[in-house]
């Protein structure tokens, strides 16, 4: 035995090579969602498997990768993505958003805005924004052909309906280049407006669900709303408490067993940098 | 007379060997009333399901003439085309009502689906005509958020009429609409559908096997057995002096409380 024990970036080259046709059809047809022969990884469905997918076929020796898991650096499944692909691809890896080529998430948009030369992989738990209402797939597959996406609305209605204003906060359906509706996996609907006409590539991959779609650079994205329930997206009446930030995305925190509680940037690596040396 | 709505000319449908309509033929002009009567297994359902475009007859053909003149050959066109039709045009009433509802959101969405599958984006309008609709079916507007579980079988039956209806469809098909409700209330739905179907100038497919439903809600009727049809007529004609010696045993065979 000699040589490295992995292939560059762990998957061996034909498996990068169909999965990497899988997004160049992704991208011809944005927020088409095109099947692949998602693979086995060592770490289960629910842990990004999509997005490693995803990744490990863009990777170059050259690039910089950043993951974040809810927007931080820290968490257990962001370290491990990023030790797993300095480990099999031997990539440089960064909290950086400015300096990372690559960026895996899972459930945010950097607050930082992103560049032409930056890529976006998101990790997808269900790609088909039709699933709540329609199980079957030969069905939603029709639908998304014949683009009878009135039964989209019908959630909406519902939220209005139940909760007097459309109360859905994340995985909020938006039409991609006026085409296909698609489901930009579970980031909060705060983030919807960052992925309309985004300078950076914006990949999307589901590992179980055996499913890649893109949005383009420069492509309109446009979030399902009502004419007289226009998309709106809420704020905090606090800044952050940590960075001062008032426009960032912001968690609530726990802080003590008397009911204290802080609301602090999700996005570390925003909030570090914002922060008074 | 108009061009006729609905032209079925020579529909035969097989299930592999076994014949399930054999050679059927009928003209359905707008505003009228059809009703389909005959027993379990004499290919009335399969009939339904082939004339509204739900499944490819074996041969025939089936033509839908258009508000503006316009005829399309129901299976020569695109499924897109077929599906357009039966969103716009058409409307299909299931014998349960848990086949045409979509169980898991509201009354009020049930209805407004309808609206929003036609392009209404608009939620104060598709409310409003939600609530107009409750009405008309007699439901009660404060029961509009409540999921169609909380309904009876009966309120079910109207809010899938209301569904079907709310879009102001021009010909719809109804398979049993009454079947597997108590008398009561079925007599009152009756009631309601000749009601409806009068107002809104509708045509109607109605298959059932009471010959009840088809008296109250058909102008004609066409009896089968066996995959063919056996006797057409007026509906009185056919009932007071049936000619065919099974459509004779069927008038006979009705319970007379």
């Amino acid at each position: 035995m000699s040589g490295p024990a992995y292939n560059f970036a762990y998957l061996n080259e034909q498996t990068k090579k169909m999965v990497r046709r899988a997004i160049l059809k992704a991208v011809a047809i944005p927020g088409y969602q095109v099947p692949f022969a998602s693979r086995e990884l060592p770490m289960p469905y629910g842990w990004g498997t999509g997005g490693v997918q995803v990744t490990a076929a863009i990777l170059t020796p050259d690039d910089t990768l950043k993951v974040i898991d809810q927007g931080a650096d820290d968490t257990t499944n962001a370290v491990s993505i990023r030790s797993f692909f300095s480990k099999v691809a031997g990539v440089e890896t960064t909290e950086d958003t400015d300096s990372a080529s690559i960026i895996q998430t899972r459930h945010r948009i950097p607050e930082t805005p992103l560049r032409e030369d930056q890529i976006l992989v998101y990790q997808v738990p269900i790609p088909e924004p039709l699933r709540f209402l329609e199980p079957r797939e030969t069905e939603t597959r029709k639908m998304h052909a014949l683009e009878e996406y009135g039964i989209m609305h019908v959630k909406l209605y519902e939220d209005i309906a139940q909760h007097g204003e459309i109360a859905t906060s994340y995985a909020y359906p938006a039409k991609v280049n006026g085409r296909y509706v698609f489901d930009p996996s579970p980031i909060p609907k705060f983030d919807n407006p960052k992925l309309d006409n985004s300078p950076a590539l914006q990949l999307f991959g589901a590992g179980r669900e055996k499913r890649i779609y893109a949005v383009p650079p420069y492509t309109a994205v446009k979030s399902l709303d009502f004419e007289d329930h226009p998309f709106s997206v809420s704020g905090w009446d606090k800044p952050c408490a940590i960075c001062g930030s008032t426009t960032s995305y912001l968690d609530e925190v726990v802080i003590d067993d008397q009911g204290g509680r802080m609301f602090v940037c999700s996005d570390t690596d925003y909030c570090k940098k914002r922060r008074p040396a | 007379m108009n061009a006729p709505l609905l032209q079925v000319s020579g529909l035969t449908k097989n299930y592999g060997s076994t014949p399930a309509c054999n050679d059927i033929s009928f003209a359905l002009h707008p505003g009228e009333v059809i009703a389909i009567v005959g027993e379990s297994g004499s290919g009335k359902s399969t009939l339904l399901r082939c004339i509204s475009g739900q499944m490819e007859p074996s041969s025939g053909a089936v033509a839908y003439t258009h508000a503006d003149g316009r005829v399309t050959d129901l299976f020569a066109a695109s499924e897109a085309e077929r599906r357009n039709l039966m969103r716009k045009d058409w409307g299909f009433v299931h014998q349960d009502a848990r086949d045409g509802l979509r169980m898991g959101v509201s009354a009020g969405a049930n209805i407004g689906e309808s609206l929003m599958a036609v392009g209404s984006r608009h939620y104060g309008k598709i409310r409003a005509s939600a609530e107009d609709w409750l009405s008309r079916v007699e439901i009660a507007a404060s029961r509009i958020d409540d999921s169609p579980w909380s309904y009876s079988g009966g309120m079910r039956q109207r809010l899938q009429i209301a569904r079907n209806l709310v879009t102001a469809p021009r010909l719809v098909f109804m398979d049993e609409p009454t079947g597997g409700l108590d008398v009561s209330v079925q007599a009152r739905l009756l009631d309601l559908i000749r009601g409806l179907v009068r107002n809104m100038k509708l045509a109607a497919v109605v298959v059932t096997h009471d010959l009840a439903v088809a008296r109250l809600l058909s102008s004609r009727m066409m009896v089968m057995q066996n995959g063919r049809v056996v006797e057409t007529g007026l509906t009185d004609q056919v009932l007071e002096d049936p000619q065919a010696p099974y459509t004779q045993l069927l008038v006979a065979s009705v319970l007379q409380a």
